[in-house]
């Protein structure tokens, strides 16, 4: 059986830094431009994946994300090394945040990332250990 | 001519093959090949920041010349403020316009009124507007290309508002026609334009089909005779008495479009780089809470365009200027411009179409396909953007070779990596006997 055509890359991101947050998730919409996506497709996996990279940016030390491209589909998978997520029900609630007076001075942690995500998303899973991280696997199909 | 008209174009004759516009394109649309320049046609956006690179004039701006104009009857220049930030501060807009006339032009009308006539038009517009915001000016052709490109998903919300040149030329072609008898296509109307890429507009509207514009000449090829007819200007106006006032004069700095609204939450940015980060930002859903969005593909807005000949910042200063000492006495009325809005008289109508950069290729799984042997092929690269390739960078190049636009050892450095790889290991004379005594 011949191989299925697959492109994959990974981006390292950097919790705290802000200078470089976003860089992925353009990188990203880039490579789904380069390979001629439908531009709602990529809307919504540039959205998803950017507030799957902002989250590391906020709360962990470090992470990466992994973008997969098939002909059947885009899978963005990120794993990061931060806090963990105690009650995730909880927190894919719209409007729960568990972020600090600062993070919310800078315009984000209004407790929308999660569920904008699984909102963008065709399927969307996500597994935390509390003190060692979390990993997500965003899946659109196309 | 392709499918795409553009704004600039290269004169092989005179390209010697330096690669000052290689780097400054905003798209990766340039690429030297054989010691010349050529343009990626689909890829260009028409910013014309490369042939304000080039100093060869290598790459030149498709605007016209004053002789294509010679069979009109009657010939109009339409004059953007732009060029009232030209001079120095104390030459009032109606003492250009006077110059313009002695040029060779039949008459010089201005557009700045036309500017804060649209301004007030955008007002009403994001009175009554209820969709998504921010709403984005359309008004930089460049931009829309942008969008058309990178961004298809915000195209609705480019404000389908005509542009103020459009607005101009229709007002005074038609009073014209009255005054004059004469019939429409025995007006030439001109356009005085700070940048190639209005040009592109004028050639191709995207919502209607046809322009109200002939032609434009670029700012920079009358100035000079601008400058001598400027000296029998009678310069006696007083500025109380000046025909040409209103916040229109602003529209050509960075902010003057948003300066002469009254919409409270808005922002203007200039420059690529930067409109696409906040581009960028309104694709992710976010600065909803803004209405309108003024972007130029210059950083400075259009009196940093690459046919003007001022330094952008003074010019910048001397529209201010203007500005404070004009800008507060209205010349449009809001009253009848509320009512020519509703009666459409400022719309577009139609959709503008996405036009988005060829992908890698048509087929989805091949494209997968091409997109990995790029990235394999650019991991075996230097990676330090040299462009001695003749491509921008590495990752470019990368994609012409798995494109087959380019070869492998078009790259030099690996050329001479390997050259050397294979000195290395090919042993000299001294190791050659040495294997032999052993």
């Amino acid at each position: 059986m011949p191989r299925e055509p697959l492109f994959w890359q990974r981006f390292d991101i950097c919790g705290r830094n802000f200078v470089d947050a976003g860089k992925a998730s353009i990188s990203i919409k880039g490579i789904l431009r380069e390979i001629g996506i439908n531009p709602s497709l990529i809307r919504r996996a540039a959205i998803a994946s950017y507030e799957a990279e902002m989250n590391v940016v906020l709360y962990a030390t470090k992470g990466t994300m992994e973008l997969r491209v098939t002909p059947k589909d885009i899978r963005v998978m990120v794993e990061d090394q931060g806090p963990g997520i105690p009650d995730i029900e909880l927190a894919m609630r719209e409007g729960y945040s568990t972020a600090s007076d600062e993070i919310r001075e800078m315009g984000f942690g209004a407790g929308m990332g999660l569920s904008n995500i699984k909102k963008n998303a065709d399927a969307f899973s996500i597994h935390s250990a509390v003190g060692k991280g979390t990993t997500l696997e965003i899946t659109f199909r196309l | 001519m392709g499918e795409y008209f553009h704004s600039v174009r290269v004169v092989p004759e005179r390209c010697i093959g330096r690669m000052a516009c290689l780097k400054v394109c905003p798209t990766e649309a340039i690429r030297v090949r054989h010691g010349k320049a050529e343009i990626l046609e689909d890829r260009c956006i028409d910013c014309g920041e490369c042939a304000r690179a080039c100093r060869h004039s290598a790459i030149i701006p498709q605007t016209s010349s004053f002789t294509e104009f010679s069979e009109f009857k009657y010939t109009v220049a339409l004059v953007s403020p732009v060029l009232y930030g030209q001079f120095r501060k104390d030459v009032l807009p109606s003492m250009i316009l006077a110059g313009v006339r002695k040029i060779g032009f039949d008459d010089a009308c201005d557009v700045a009124c036309a500017s804060e006539a649209v301004s007030a038009a955008i007002d009403e517009h994001l009175a009554s507007y209820r969709g998504p915001l921010p709403l984005l000016s359309p008004f930089c052709p460049t931009i829309v290309r942008l969008i058309q490109a990178r961004y298809p998903s915000l195209i609705d919300l480019l404000i389908p508002i005509d542009s103020p040149m459009e607005i101009a030329a229709r007002e005074v072609r038609n009073k014209k026609m009255k005054e004059m008898g004469l019939r429409r296509d025995e007006i030439g109307v001109i356009y005085l334009t700070p940048c190639p890429a209005k040009m592109v507009s004028i050639k191709y509207p995207l919502r209607k089909r046809v322009s109200h514009i002939d032609g434009a000449i670029a700012i920079s090829d009358i100035y000079h005779s601008l400058l001598s007819a400027l000296g029998e200007v009678n310069s006696s106006v007083h500025e109380a008495e000046e025909p040409v006032k209103g916040m229109g004069l602003g529209w050509p700095v960075l902010g003057g479009q948003v300066s002469a609204l009254q919409a409270e939450s808005s922002l203007a940015v200039g420059g690529l780089g930067d409109v696409q980060r906040i581009l960028d930002e309104i694709e992710r859903g976010k600065l909803g809470d803004i209405q309108f969005v003024e972007c130029h593909a210059c950083a400075q807005g259009c009196c940093g365009g690459s046919l003007t000949v001022g330094d952008p910042y003074v010019s910048r200063g001397t529209i201010l200027s203007l500005v404070a000492r004009l800008g507060k006495a209205p010349c449009a009325d809001r009253g009848k411009i509320r009512e020519l809005y509703q009666k459409r008289y400022f719309s577009l109508p139609g959709k503008i179409p996405s036009r988005p950069f060829a992908p890698l290729d048509k087929d989805i799984g091949k494209a997968i396909e091409k997109r990995k042997r790029i990235q394999e092929t650019h991991e075996g690269l230097p990676q330090i953007n040299c462009g001695a390739c003749g491509a921008p960078t590495c990752l470019s190049f990368a994609e012409d070779v798995v494109l087959e636009r380019a070869r492998l050892e078009n790259c030099p450095v690996l050329t001479a990596r390997q050259a050397r790889r294979a000195a290395d290991a090919s042993p000299d004379l001294d190791g050659a006997s040495q294997v032999l005594t052993l």
